[in-house]
């Protein structure tokens, strides 16, 4: 059954078409990674595949409904990690993820200690989230995939400040993920380490 | 979803405590402008309780503007935005939130050092009255209609200025009908009917300017 399909997409961004008639479904334990040169618009596409921002034609469907039609459904769904954070700096690590659990309706007593020790914060959920590295932001970002059940993960760039430990841990998260009837869509420059088979789609860079 | 919204509100409690340097800003702004009134214009009793009236509402304009300007900053740079309109709650409804913790974080405190400034400026009880009315009815109305304003310049570099460019021409007619009410009390006459203009700004507000807000917060991520 297919889950997300993507019909007839077409994104321009100051008078430079992006990409259009862009077709294809996604099934559940699919993994679809995104490639394509600096400027090529995967973050554009990734965006308009959440609901952040409106393609300039085509629609983006969800169970066969319009995403614009099922946002609630489809969002309680969907874990989106962006090239930003969103970790505030002055709260700590634990703060963090508490309000975003909090806010995205996951349990009421979700215990992120567990997950934040899993993703090796231990000791330091109690600094303000400023003072830590970027890959350490980065970690806390990620470990919303940990906190809340979803089965869309839309991520942008996630290894990009990761040691290799954190990356093989993100990876192998990942094959769990889809391993459990999930659905991975991604952007990222390096090539991934999955025990899975991956589809790639390629954006080229046009003039 | 009744969680959610009281996960969002005790968040920017908690951020607006955890900087408690932006906190103040506003508070010492709006009694040091006060304060400077007398040294200006002479400390003569009869001339500061006719300007009195005036002089605070438009110190609470510009600190309420100074307060104003990181509603939806940092939540924009650091994309805890993006978050919020990926989450189950309503972006409006959002923007309530931060409106009302805006207005608690940054004008509550000063309409609770009002007092004293009334007796700085030598108003009389009839008139302190009427300027608090005014206030509680006036400065939500402030809060509501600047998210507009702040989320339109949010995506902007220094949008400051600008944000004051945009939201000080809206005020004037609030500013005209609370002055106008406080002068009347001070002739102890009836102003109940400056108070209902404001409270039908206010209403017209509270039901319009959330969708304003949160459709401009869709333009700036997009």
């Amino acid at each position: 059954m297919s889950c997300l399909s993507v019909n007839n997409l077409c994104c321009i961004k100051r008078d430079r078409v992006l990409f259009e008639r862009l077709s294809f479904t996604v099934e559940t334990g699919d993994i679809m990674h995104i490639q394509g040169p600096n400027g090529a618009g995967k973050t554009s596409l990734l965006r308009i595949l959440v609901g952040l921002a409106e393609p300039d034609s085509g629609e983006v469907l969800w169970q066969q409904q319009n995403i614009r039609q099922v946002m609630q459904g489809y969002s309680s769904q969907l874990v989106y990690c962006g090239h930003k954070y969103a970790v505030n700096q002055s709260l700590t690590a634990a703060e963090n993820l508490l309000y975003w659990c909090r806010m995205q309706n996951v349990s009421a007593n979700t215990d992120v200690y567990p997950v934040l020790d899993e993703i090796g914060l231990v000791g330091l959920e109690h600094l303000p989230a400023g003072q830590l590295s970027a890959g350490q932001q980065r970690r806390i970002a990620l470990a919303r995939l940990w906190l809340k059940p979803a089965r869309l993960w839309v991520l942008d760039e996630p290894f990009t400040a990761l040691d290799s430990y954190a990356i093989d841990l993100l990876s192998r998260k990942m094959e769990q993920h889809l391993a459990g009837q999930g659905m991975l869509l991604l952007t990222s420059h390096q090539s991934l380490a999955l025990d899975h088979p991956v589809r790639t789609l390629e954006l080229e860079y046009r003039l | 979803m009744r969680g959610s919204l009281q996960a969002l509100l005790t968040r920017e409690l908690a951020l607006a405590f955890r900087q408690k340097g932006e906190l103040l800003q506003p508070l010492v702004f709006f009694v040091l402008v006060i304060s400077l009134f007398p040294l200006g214009v002479g400390p003569g009793p009869q001339m500061l309780q006719k300007i009195g009236p005036g002089v605070i509402w438009v110190a609470v304009l510009l600190a309420s503007l100074l307060g104003m300007e990181r509603l939806f900053r940092d939540d924009f740079n650091d994309g805890w935005l993006e978050q919020m309109m990926l989450s189950p709650v309503p972006l409006t409804l959002v923007v309530l939130i931060k409106v009302l913790s805006h207005w608690l974080t940054c004008v509550l405190p000063l309409l609770l050092i009002s007092p004293l400034l009334a007796v700085f400026l030598n108003l009389t009880l009839d008139m302190y009255q009427a300027l608090l009315i005014t206030l509680l009815l006036g400065t939500p109305l402030l809060s509501l209609v600047g998210a507009t304003g702040v989320a339109l310049t949010t995506g902007l570099q220094r949008g400051g200025v600008l944000l004051s460019l945009l939201l000080l021409p809206l005020f004037i007619p609030l500013l005209i009908f609370a002055t106008s009410a406080v002068d009347a009390a001070a002739l102890q006459l009836s102003y109940n009917g400056q108070l209902a203009i404001i409270g039908a700004l206010l209403l017209l507000a509270l039901a319009l300017t959330p969708f304003a807000t949160a459709y401009a917060l869709r333009v700036i991520q997009s």
